[in-house]
Parts: C-alpha cells; sequence; structure tokens
C-alpha cells in the first residue's frame, strides 16, 4: 500500500537553543519517515520536542533556536512544462528558510495547523481575505476564482453559510468554527503533507470529535499524509497508522499503531499507557505510575533519557550510554538496552 | 429479626435550585444590565459523607461557577446550599455572612486546577502549607514546624523542601504542596476544580493515587470537577452531567456510563477516544456548537443538537426526575430511549 520512498523523511534530526545559560537541546536526533495517504502520531508529554521538531521541518524555528544537524528530506513533486512530473528530494535543513523554494514548499506543499489557535489567524483581517491571500500565494488564481475556492474550504470543512463567514474576523467564531477555519487555511493550498499541531488540545471532547472526523474525512478525500502531534494517547490511538513515542528530545519507539498500544516494547511507552486511567478500567484501583518527574531540559541525565524513571534499567549500561533507535522486529523499533547492544553515534 | 437499624448515607452537602446569574452589562460610562449569563441555572445535588462526587460537562456549562458558590467565593443568586456540621446540625451556606463564614471556612477547601498560578511565588513551602494553621490560631512556631512536616509527609514530599520556593517544584509537586495546603485546616469536604488536568500524562496518576489514598485515610469528601471521563470515571462514586449551566443527568458512575439516560451524556461517553485503536471511539455525532448560557435555547436545552429531539423539546423544559433509584435524569424521552454507553 505504501510507496518504497517516504515523502518526508526526517534524519538524526537535532535542534538546539543556545542560551546565554546553557544549550537546551530541544530535539536531539530524531528519525522517523511519513509516506503518502499516511497519518503518523507523534505522542510524547510536554516538553519533549514535538513541536520543536515539526518548527524544524517548516523552518520556521525562532531564534536562538536552530538546527544542529541532521537531515529533513522532503520529496518534490513538480510538473514540468512539458506535463511530464518530475520527482526530486530536497533536503530542508540546507535551504534558506527565507527563500523562494522553501516558501513555495512551506504553506504550499507541507501546511500546518498550529498549536495556538489564536495565532492561525490575525484579528484585524476577516477569515476571507486571508484565504483568497493565502490561495492565491501558492496558485495561480484570479480573485473571484480564489474567492470561489475559499467559500469551497470552508464548505468542504463543515462551516454552515460560508459565503457569509467570509466576511467574519477569527475572534468572531465559536471554538468549533475557529478550529474548523484554520483547517480550511491550511488546506487552501492542497497540501501533500498537512502537520497538526495538537489541533485539539484546546477543545472541548464532542468539538474534538469532530474535528478528527473532519481530519479523517479530508484525509481519505485527498489522499494527504498527516503528521499528528498530541500527548493524549486515546486520540493517538484513534487518529494514527504509525505512532512515534518521544521523551526528551529522542524517540523512544516507534511502530504501527497496533503494535504500539498492544506491544509495546519501550518501557516508557509501556509505563505510560499503564498510568492512564481508561474509561473502560476498573474505577478507585491504584494506578501504576512512573516515579519522579520530568527532568528540566538544563538537567538531562546521561545514558538513556528515561534511565532515571525506569525499573528495568540496567546499572552501568543504561545511565552510561545511549542506546540507538533499531528495527526489533516488524516495523517497530526501539531504542532501549533491553533490546540490542547498540550506541547512539552522536 | 433484630431491628438493625438501616444505614442510609447522610448528605454532608447538599444543594438545592442553586442559581448564579451573572449580569451582562454595556460599556461606557453609564452601565447598563443588558441581560443575565445564566452560568448555573437551578442545579440540585448531594454529596454524601465520605464519597467523591464528579461534575463534569464541557467549557462554560458552569462547574467552576458552581463549585466557586459552594466555597462561597461567589454568593450565590439564589438557591440552597446545606452543609452538615461535624455535630450534625445543618447550616444554609448560602446564607452565611462573611463572620458566620469563618468556622465553616477550614471545613471547605479548595484545590486548584493550575498548580503555577495558585502558589504565591514569594512564600516558601513552610510558608505556603502552614498560613492556614497560622490563621487557625496555631501561633507556636515550632508545633507549626511539625505539622507541616507532618502534611508533606502525608502528601509524599520531603521535609528537606521547606524553606524552598515553589518555582524549585515540578507541576505534580506543587499540586502536592497545593493539596498539603489545602489539608492543613482538617477540611471535611474537598473542592477540587481540574486537579489533574494541567499535569503530564505521567505525572497524573501520581496525583489521582494520592486523592484516593487521603480519601481512604482523612475520610475526605470531594467534590471533583472535571472534563476527562476517564479520570472521573476512575475517581468518582457518583458523577453529575451539566451543560448550559444545567444538570442534565445523575447516576452512580458505573451505572452513567454503562447506561446513559441523557442523550447528551451518550455523545460525551462516545466521544471519548479510548486508548486502544482496536476500539473504534472518538466520534460523535452532534451538530454545532454548545449554545451561550447568555442566550440558551427554549424548552430542552439540548434540543438544536439533539438527534432525538422531538417537537415537545422545542417549547417544554424537560423536568429533573429521577427515574430508577439513584438515577436521575432531565429528558422528555428518557424512559423510551436506549442509549449506548461503553463497556464498564
Ligand atoms: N524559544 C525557546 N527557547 C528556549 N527553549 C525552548 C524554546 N522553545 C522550546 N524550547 C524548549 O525545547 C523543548 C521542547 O519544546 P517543544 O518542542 O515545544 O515541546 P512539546 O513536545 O511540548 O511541543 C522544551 O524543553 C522547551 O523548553
Ligand atoms: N465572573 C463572571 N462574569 C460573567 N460571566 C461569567 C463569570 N464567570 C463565569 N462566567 C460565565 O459563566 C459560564 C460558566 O462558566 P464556568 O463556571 O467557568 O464554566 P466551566 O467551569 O464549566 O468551564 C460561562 O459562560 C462563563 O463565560
Ligand atoms: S429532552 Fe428532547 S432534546 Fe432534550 S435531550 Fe431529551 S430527547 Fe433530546
Ligand atoms: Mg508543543
Ligand atoms: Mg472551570
Amino acid at each position: 500500500m505504501e510507496d518504497l520512498s517516504p515523502l518526508l523523511s526526517v534524519r538524526n534530526l537535532k535542534a538546539y537553543f543556545h542560551l546565554d545559560e546553557g544549550v537546551v537541546k530541544a530535539v536531539d536526533g530524531v528519525t522517523f519517515d511519513v509516506h503518502a495517504g499516511q497519518v503518523l502520531g507523534i505522542v510524547g508529554e510536554s516538553g519533549c520536542g514535538k513541536s520543536v521538531t515539526m518548527k524544524a521541518v517548516l523552518r520556521i524555528l525562532e531564534s536562538p533556536g536552530r538546527i544542529d544537524g541532521g537531515e529533513i528530506l522532503w520529496n518534490r513533486q513538480g510538473s514540468k512544462q512539458n506535463g511530464s512530473t518530475v520527482e526530486e528530494t530536497v533536503n530542508l535543513t540546507q535551504l534558506n528558510p527565507h527563500g523562494r523554494e522553501m516558501r513555495a514548499i512551506r504553506g504550499g506543499e507541507i501546511a500546518l495547523i498550529p498549536q495556538e489557535p489564536m495565532s492561525a489567524f490575525s484579528p484585524v483581517h476577516t477569515i476571507g481575505d486571508q484565504l483568497i491571500e493565502a490561495i492565491r500565494l501558492h496558485r495561480p488564481a484570479g480573485k473571484r476564482e480564489a474567492r470561489q475556492i475559499a467559500i469551497d474550504l470552508l464548505r468542504d470543512v463543515g462551516i454552515p453559510m460560508p459565503e457569509q463567514r467570509l466576511s467574519a474576523y477569527s475572534w468572531q467564531l465559536s471554538g468549533g468554527l475557529r478550529q474548523r477555519a484554520i483547517i480550511a487555511m491550511a488546506l487552501s493550498c492542497n497540501p501533500r503533507l498537512l502537520i497538526a499541531d495538537e489541533p485539539t488540545t484546546a477543545v472541548d471532547v464532542t468539538t474534538q470529535a469532530q474535528v478528527l472526523r473532519l481530519l479523517r474525512e479530508l484525509q481519505a478525500q485527498r489522499n494527504a499524509a498527516i503528521i499528528f502531534i498530541t500527548h493524549d494517547l486515546g486520540v493517538i490511538a484513534q487518529m494514527a497508522d504509525y505512532v512515534v513515542v518521544m521523551y526528551l528530545g529522542l524517540v523512544m519507539e516507534q511502530g504501527p499503531v497496533d503494535d504500539i498500544f498492544h506491544a509495546p516494547k519501550h518501557p516508557y511507552t509501556q509505563a505510560l499507557l499503564r498510568s492512564i486511567p481508561s474509561i473502560n478500567s476498573t474505577p478507585r484501583e491504584e494506578l501504576p505510575t512512573i516515579s519522579g518527574s520530568i527532568p528540566h531540559p538544563f538537567n538531562k541525565p546521561r545514558g538513556c533519557p528515561f534511565h532515571p524513571r525506569c525499573q528495568q534499567a540496567i546499572q552501568g549500561r543504561c545511565d552510561q550510554r545511549t542506546p540507538a533507535l533499531q528495527a526489533v522486529g516488524g516495523q517497530q523499533l526501539v531504542s532501549c538496552f533491553l533490546y540490542h547492544d547498540v550506541e547512539r553515534s552522536s | 429479626m433484630t431491628n438493625l437499624p438501616v444505614l442510609t448515607p447522610t448528605p454532608l452537602l447538599e444543594v438545592k435550585h442553586l442559581r448564579k446569574y451573572f449580569p451582562i452589562q454595556t460599556g461606557g460610562l453609564r452601565r447598563k444590565v443588558v441581560g443575565q449569563v445564566r452560568a448555573v441555572d437551578d442545579v440540585s445535588f448531594f454529596i454524601n459523607e465520605g464519597e467523591t462526587l464528579g461534575l463534569v460537562g464541557e467549557s462554560g456549562c458552569g462547574k467552576t461557577t458552581a463549585s466557586r458558590c459552594v466555597l462561597r467565593a461567589y454568593t450565590p443568586t439564589s438557591g440552597e446550599m446545606l452543609f452538615r456540621n461535624a455535630d450534625d446540625s445543618l447550616v444554609d451556606l448560602a446564607l452565611l455572612s462573611r463572620r458566620g463564614l469563618r468556622p465553616i471556612r477550614s471545613q471547605i477547601q479548595m484545590i486548584f486546577q493550575d498548580p503555577y498560578g495558585s502558589l504565591n511565588p514569594r512564600m516558601t513551602l513552610f510558608d505556603i502549607v502552614g498560613e492556614p494553621l497560622l490563621m487557625n490560631g496555631m501561633k507556636d512556631r515550632r508545633q507549626r514546624t511539625e505539622r507541616v512536616a507532618e502534611l508533606l509527609h502525608l502528601v509524599g514530599l520531603r521535609p528537606e523542601f521547606l524553606q524552598r520556593f515553589p518555582h524549585a517544584f515540578s507541576g505534580g509537586q506543587r499540586q502536592r504542596i497545593g493539596i498539603a495546603r489545602a489539608l492543613a485546616s482538617t477540611p471535611r469536604l474537598v473542592v477540587a476544580d481540574e486537579p489533574v488536568s494541567a499535569l503530564d500524562v505521567s505525572v497524573q496518576a501520581q496525583i489521582l493515587n494520592l486523592l484516593l489514598e487521603l480519601q481512604n485515610r482523612l475520610n475526605l469528601t470531594y467534590l471533583f470537577v472535571a472534563h476527562n471521563l476517564s479520570v472521573v470515571k476512575h475517581i468518582c462514586d457518583r458523577v453529575t452531567v451539566m451543560y448550559v449551566g444545567k444538570i442534565v443527568e445523575t447516576a452512580e458512575t458505573q451505572e452513567l456510563f454503562r447506561a446513559p439516560k441523557h442523550p447528551y451524556t451518550a455523545a460525551l461517553l462516545l466521544a471519548v477516544p479510548v486508548a486502544d485503536p482496536r476500539v473504534k471511539s472518538g466520534d460523535v455525532e452532534l451538530k454545532g456548537d454548545v449554545p451561550s448560557p447568555a442566550n440558551p435555547p427554549s424548552g430542552c436545552y439540548f434540543h438544536p443538537r439533539c438527534p432525538f429531539a422531538i417537537d415537545r423539546c422545542k417549547t417544554e423544559p424537560p423536568v429533573y426526575r429521577e427515574i430508577t433509584p439513584g438515577h436521575f435524569v432531565s429528558c422528555h424521552r428518557a424512559d423510551e430511549l436506549q442509549l449506548e454507553g461503553v463497556a464498564v
């Protein structure tokens, strides 16, 4: 089903913040692939580097953050003048973040649904003006044509009376409608990859359900790939085909969604899944917990980042060396010395 | 047959027809009241001693307003809030003056959602937890130090931390500090407003376990406000569901999850995405958005979104009634509808 070459291939990506107090290694060697038509879920607790990874991919990392290593390989599909399509792979880390090519990719081929819903729209321009501008930025469309595309987009994402909404401001919309308008904005240029960064964290559960359904439908219709970022294991289980579990700037484990939830290998994934109360679990029973808390980014432990909280840590190994992300049967990859002895090369 | 006394649980708190309206004012110099936000609108519930009542519903449905009325951080617009003193006498919290409230304050305490905003950053751990002791007349510093150490131990914090400031602690530790402070005055009723919502997943379980353990040890009664249904299911004995300022359903937890009687409750349950890809969930048929309590719909407030609405629902507000023992619901069609719950 999946074609062989991935749409996006992130290889050993490092993104650091160089502060006066020291270096925050927010993303410290992250590797994953996204294939066309796939929903890739990235899950991890706050501060593990999910948003920074995506900002690096889109080349919108704010200073003092910068990419300090690795590759971001994006498969470009262009059409030549004679009508044939060409495929080329560009390494986004090598592009000028403000240059023409990166601007064409960002928004045009890869679109973002940002974590802060208010940041998607300017409060002083109407939704219509902003949508039409975004459409015309990436497609050769006249004003009237762009307006029609905008109306169709709003209708596609389930906004009633789309013509009227064009003249509304984002702050006039309810939470649910605003979330839909943001999705319409992200879709305005027909992206091949949609990055949704915690798109439902700020909304209620029934609105969340509506947004998740909408994303699933759009994905099926357009065959776009989605990177879906969340800290909610329930949302990941329902949305993702393939899951990447992050902790402290590193990938702990990745694999098909069913394996991650039914045969988790990494002690962090296992502990995380055990510790959440489930709507189907026994009430008032003591929940298994993960001891301690997430370390401060300046105080990252040596060795495996999870070892101080890991019940199976091997002394002299896990606290000294950092395990590499290795395939362990099937399509699952794990960074853990319980499964292999390969150390991460820096 | 011997005459064994029938043990009926006694409510520690009984709230009857509670209303809290906020005026909507025009801007400008001469403010005029142009309407009312019916944040809490005729809400009735009780909490038995030693149990946990969950108050759930989507944001803006009035959970925080209702709990702030119980704490008397707000004076209700109308209604009764009968609280049972340790000597079994009843007092209506709604009628108490500032002075009359003073002896009650120590008995009803609050745990906040935001462990960052709710602790004074300039106070040490000793002062934060010791302040309520001082206010309750424990003047002797040595005695206070001992009691603070005891409270810290109770919530799983090390006593060496006494002179540290809140910023030195992680989110989970701060929530423990907030709990220790709430427990300092040996309350009987604890109101917890979204106590784990701001915490990381791996820390939530620690705090939930702590709350359950403290309840068992200290016979605490909880009013537990939350929007996360999995958390509510885990921790609550009974659950009350609110929608636009009104209660739509109350039942024992298992019953509510297994056999919801109100279409809104059923929709909420279906909307929760289960952390298992083999259990299809997180989908919902509800159209539209939650209406505003400043301008609620006619009849049943849920009728514009309800898949089961009939003509009667558009005009006649349903009565909140007990349809089976302990199961209360406010829906015209509660008796006939067969709604789907979740496996429990
Ligand atoms: N602008 C910034 N300056 C310094 N540190 C940052 C900045 N943005 C993010 N970080 C740090 O990078 C780490 C990862 O952040 P982020 O990717 O936002 O986490 P999340 O997984 O919650 O999205 C965190 O430790 C965070 O404190
Ligand atoms: N101080 C206030 N003044 C005016 N309106 C308020 C005030 N506090 C809350 N509200 C309104 O009352 C309703 C209920 O709010 P709240 O009790 O905070 O809901 P919840 O805690 O369930 O999210 C909302 O519509 C909110 O906007
Ligand atoms: S009263 Fe009518 S509209 Fe309201 S929940 Fe019941 S069936 Fe739906
Ligand atoms: Mg983030
Ligand atoms: Mg609230």
